[in-house]
């Protein structure tokens, strides 16, 4: 059984200027130790399908759907269900971690909290397992700088602070929305790397969420594509990048910028994203893709098996596309 | 820090002689005198009156013999209406009485201003939220000189719970009326600006952290979102702090109570020089000294801020 296993997740939003749907209809399942990449631009919804899965969304978003952990509801489920699950089973850590750490308390005030509140621990306690876990993320001289507020680190040791505090309760799964987004690249690279390294050593199951083609290469076995709030291509990394099957999926390729190629203009994707006011109807990227018909504009295919493992939404076909 | 506070101290000297000379030329400025009567005295008597007064000294003199009765005998000199008075003992007898009514309204504002304010914040849009925000709107747009007679009618008049006036060394129930009519605008100013502060916390990146952490939501509000959420109220609360325990005209006019509001205002209608300029050094000093309060809690708060 999947460990994580999301259904029909639609997430909308009641706005002024009408309800805006950020996550439409999305389904997919996490089992443990997996690593897996959500990829999509901004305004994908791929942050609000992780907010809805730890009940983190604004007041003015509503979630329907399934989300289970281990065979249990907890999408919309209230605090004395969804609060024991946070950071004990379903850690997230976030995209800004200049303002996500709390500036007006010291780091181990808010990484002992963790575990006074989860594991009953005695104060002292929780902050030499808080120095442990600072140790583990490769702050240098730890115990000296628990005692420091966040303004006093620099935006690469502050996300790793993050991780570090989420990891306390030994999660079943990390959830790291654009972990590097904010940093310098020498730094992502460093995030990238001990992110990787703690996988392997704790064993959660991950969920990136990224802009960044190039970050899920080198770190996830599976890849969901979202755009519009709807999954394009869900598939194991590399077939993925050797064959993407979703004309959305080949433009994000074609997109990156290559060192082998010198001189070549980079295939930009026509168009912008679609405005989420409008109700959903079709395929989202119809708009900007070159081989959308006028059926693309009515309906969208549910995501189909083409190949073992992996599941593509789009009405052409795959020889169409070549 | 220490360093810090003797800076301020040391600029505060300054600041109060500035406030003293502008205060004391002001009041000279205006047309009178504290003699001048609808009907005139006899040339002869003024004259005697100003000599006894020092009144017929250069202005530049005046002010060098009342800055000197300070510093060197922390004397503000007698009053010029009181024959009998001087002005130490006019502002001993009435500020006692306007900083235990003041300091009361200032600690009941504070505390329901801020439960109110965080109240309605954390149950935004709720009936709680409108209930609160309708009660500081209502007290903050009924103006005290309104409020002290409607208090006096209902609790005195009709209900008869209440004595009407005076003091009585501050028992309790000479107290309460003065209380509710000085701290119910401040109240709401605090009230409304808590509201305010926190509702724009709570949606701030480190208060998701918190609730990501899966804290219980009280333990967000009071560990996490409180502490910045009161900082702006931090900075309203000094000033507001002088300007109770200064006291109010109107508390002192309707209620008997004998503060230094009403002789403040009696000394500006009369030109009590002296007993004037007294309570605007009062008030001026205590206006420094918790302004520099303020500071230092604020680097309490704020860790980023360092002295």
């Amino acid at each position: 059984m999947a460990l994580l296993d999301i259904k029909g997740l639609t997430v909308r939003f009641d706005t002024p200027d009408g309800v805006v749907t950020a996550v439409n209809n999305v389904t997919l399942s996490l089992s443990r130790g997996e690593t897996l990449g959500i990829v999509g631009e901004s305004g994908s919804g791929k942050s609000q399908l992780a907010f809805a899965v730890m009940g983190l969304l604004a007041k003015n978003g509503r979630a329907t759907g399934s989300v289970t952990l281990d065979g249990k509801e907890i999408l919309n489920a209230p605090p004395s269900v969804i609060n024991p699950i946070r950071a004990q089973k379903i850690a997230m850590i976030f995209q800004d971690p200049m303002t996500s750490l709390n500036p007006y308390m010291r780091i181990s005030d808010q990484m002992a909290e963790v575990l006074v509140h989860h594991r009953g621990m005695a104060n002292a306690q929780a902050v030499a397992e808080a120095v442990r876990m600072l140790d583990a993320v490769k702050i240098p001289d730890a115990a000296g700088r628990v005692r420091l507020y966040p303004h006093e680190f620099s935006g690469g040791m502050r996300q790793r602070v993050m991780i570090a505090m989420s990891l306390l309760c030994r999660p079943e799964i990390l959830i790291a929305d654009e972990p590097t987004t904010a940093l310098d690249v020498t730094v992502q690279a460093q995030i990238m790397t001990l992110l990787s390294d703690l996988q392997r050593d704790f064993g959660m199951a991950t969920i990136l969420i990224t802009h960044d083609l190039g970050v899920v290469a080198g770190f996830c076995e599976n890849v969901l594509v979202l755009y519009g709030g709807q999954v394009m291509e869900k598939s194991p990394t590399d077939p993925l990048f050797a064959a993407p099957s979703h004309p959305y999926t080949r433009g994000l390729l074609s997109a990156i910028p290559r060192v082998d190629q010198e001189g070549e203009e980079l295939d930009a994707i026509p168009g912008s994203p679609p405005n989420m006011t409008m109700e959903p109807k079709g395929c989202p990227f119809a708009p900007r893709c070159t081989y959308a018909g006028e059926d693309c504009e009515e309906h969208l295919s549910p995501l189909t098996e083409f190949a073992p493992g992996r599941f593509r939404a789009c009405n052409r076909s795959l020889e169409e596309l070549s | 820090m220490f360093s810090f506070i003797l800076k301020r101290l040391a600029v505060a000297i300054p600041t109060l002689l500035l406030l003293i000379i502008i205060s004391f030329l002001l009041m000279h400025a205006a047309p009178g005198g504290p003699f001048t009567q609808e009907r005139a005295l006899p040339p002869q008597v003024l004259a005697n009156l100003e000599a006894k007064y020092g009144l017929d000294q250069p202005l530049w003199r005046q002010l060098a013999s009342y800055v000197w009765g300070i510093v060197a005998h922390f004397d503000f000199g007698p009053s010029f209406i009181y024959k009998d008075r001087t002005v130490n003992e006019i502002i001993a007898q009435g500020f006692p009485v306007t900083l235990t009514y003041g300091t009361v309204s200032f600690v009941i504002a504070i505390i329901v201003g801020i439960g109110l304010g965080v109240a309605a914040a954390i149950r935004h849009n709720s009936w709680l939220d409108y209930l609160a925000v309708g009660i500081s709107i209502g007290a903050q747009v009924l103006p005290n000189f309104v409020m002290a007679p409607l208090l006096l009618l209902t609790f005195t008049w009709w209900l008869r719970w209440l004595p009407g006036g005076g003091w009585e060394h501050g028992q309790w129930e000479y107290m309460v009326m003065p209380v509710i009519a000085l701290s119910t605008s401040y109240m709401a100013s605090i009230a409304r600006l808590t509201r305010a502060s926190m509702l724009e916390v709570l949606t701030s990146n480190h208060i998701r952290t918190a609730r990501a952490k899966g804290l219980p939501e009280h333990k967000v509000i009071l560990r996490h979102a409180l502490k910045p959420a009161l900082l702006p109220v931090l900075s309203y609360l000094g000033p507001a702090f002088v300007a109770m325990v200064t006291g109010s005209v109107v508390v002192d006019f309707f209620f008997s109570t004998g503060g230094i509001g009403r002789s403040f205002v009696d000394s500006a209608l009369n030109r009590d020089y002296a007993v004037m300029l007294g309570i605007t050094i009062l008030v001026g000093a205590l206006t420094i000294l918790f302004n520099l309060i303020v500071d230092i809690l604020y680097g309490w708060i704020d860790p980023k801020i360092r002295y």
